[in-house]
């Protein structure tokens, strides 16, 4: 059972930070994760006063604060245009509208958990996370980190032109996946994510390979089956490690196909 | 700490815990349309419209309510009759534990998509879980619901 003692809507973010640095202090995103928990909370740091529910796009840029909500991602338009959709592939089998409406980007984020579909898609993607006293780094830096007592602030995706695809795998609609798979293709780079493996998403990068001329569909297999390769997996309840490698194997050459498709 | 939130249009101002969760507190205040189901976020038997968006009660901390103006079923009753006699209808509900949810959160995909599919209604509704109806039988109710509401939009318009 979970029991918070206080409960403060922070005023900013440097209170939000003060108070994060007791270990007995937690904050709180959209709360359908953390109230699953065993655990006892002095202060539940809310940051919903802070504004940062907001997805705003520039010419470079989506800046999504980290008290966006994974709604707020599938139904963006800006984001569903720019990235085909992925994102909204990424988070609509997550449960039902409602739970989408609660769990936050930041949440998904900063909890780097395995399962994450959000931070699979976003992995493929030129993207970098705000902290408040960390700076910006890229997220495939974060995910390596240890967990710290930073503020997650926002989420940045830059506009590079990258073209994505997106594809997970459950064994029951709204359960988490048992791989997850994005691909993103840039000039001559291309970018695979695996995640759901069950261990927490990673990113690998290629450049100058296939995509440079047109490939034929052994060449693909080949990369697939190359890519498939450079990640761990494991077994759970949900899946073995060999049941998982072949998944990624395949869900690795249909992104590849998928990307490559208006190039040839 | 002291909230105040509205339920159903009502003002209410009390002093809360910090973990107390909006389910009990809607429950304690006489909404037993919001029912108890999973407590894991999975079943949408507690939902209910904070602000206009669908949320699970169970999985909001009550001090996030501060200030918001919640609607539960109770505060839908003529919406949720008419469309509760489709369900009839069709025979789609048969424990009806699962119906408040289900029911409210039609109501809000009424407003929130236009003309819906087949398949954007089932994936609108899919963190409404029913044990007992295999949901074809909702799927018949919610399409000849929508059926007589665009009648109505076009009669009006």
């Amino acid at each position: 059972m979970l029991m918070i003692k206080n409960f403060i809507k922070v005023k900013n973010l440097e209170e939000a930070y003060e108070l994060n640095q007791k270990r007995t202090n937690v904050v709180i995103g959209g709360f359908t994760w953390l109230k699953m928990g065993n655990r006892k909370i002095q202060d539940a740091i809310d940051l919903s006063g802070l504004g940062l529910d907001q997805i705003e796009e520039t010419d470079d840029e989506f800046r999504i604060g980290s008290m966006c909500t994974l709604r707020d991602l599938e139904i963006h338009k800006g984001l569903n245009s720019e990235f085909q959709g992925a994102l909204k592939e990424a988070v609509h089998h997550i449960v039902g509208v409602q739970f989408r409406n609660g769990a936050t980007v930041g949440g998904s984020i900063y909890g780097r958990y395995g399962f994450s579909d959000v931070l699979t898609c976003l992995m493929a993607l030129d993207c970098y996370v705000e902290l408040h006293k960390g700076g910006m780094i890229p997220l495939k830096e974060f995910v390596q980190k240890k967990y710290d007592n930073d503020i997650l602030v926002r989420i940045l995706l830059k506009k590079d032109g990258r073209k994505v695809s997106y594809q997970s795998q459950r064994n029951a609609k709204t359960d988490f996946p048992l791989i997850a798979v994005a691909v993103a293709k840039k000039k001559n780079n291309i970018f695979v994510s695996v995640g759901a493996r069950p261990m927490k998403a990673n990113l690998i990068e290629k450049s100058g390979c296939v995509l440079e001329q047109n490939p034929s569909e052994k060449e693909i297999e080949e990369f697939a089956d190359w890519a498939k390769g450079q990640f761990n997996y494991g077994s759970n309840m949900r899946a073995s490690k060999e049941y998982r490698e072949y998944l990624a194997y395949v869900y690795i050459k249909r992104g590849v196909k998928e990307v490559l498709e208006d190039d040839h | 700490m002291i909230i105040k939130l509205w339920v159903n249009d009502k003002k209410i101002t009390d002093e809360i815990d910090s973990d107390a969760i909006l389910l009990d507190f809607l429950r304690d205040h006489g909404c037993y349309s919001v029912k108890r189901g999973c407590e894991t976020s999975n079943c949408g038997l507690c939902t209910v419209l904070m602000d206009g968006k669908l949320i699970l009660s169970c999985s909001t901390l009550l001090a996030r309510a501060d200030g918001k103006h919640v609607i539960t079923l109770e505060g839908l009753q003529e919406e949720a009759k008419e469309f509760g006699g489709f369900l009839a209808d069709q025979g789609a509900e048969q424990c009806g534990f699962c119906s408040p949810g289900l029911v409210i959160s039609v109501l809000a995909m009424v407003k929130e998509l236009k003309n819906p599919s087949d398949r954007e209604i089932n994936e609108y509704l899919s963190g409404n879980l029913c044990r007992c109806s295999g949901y074809m039988g909702q799927l018949r109710a919610i399409k000849l619901y929508l059926n007589k509401k665009g009648a109505q939009e076009n009669e009006i318009s």
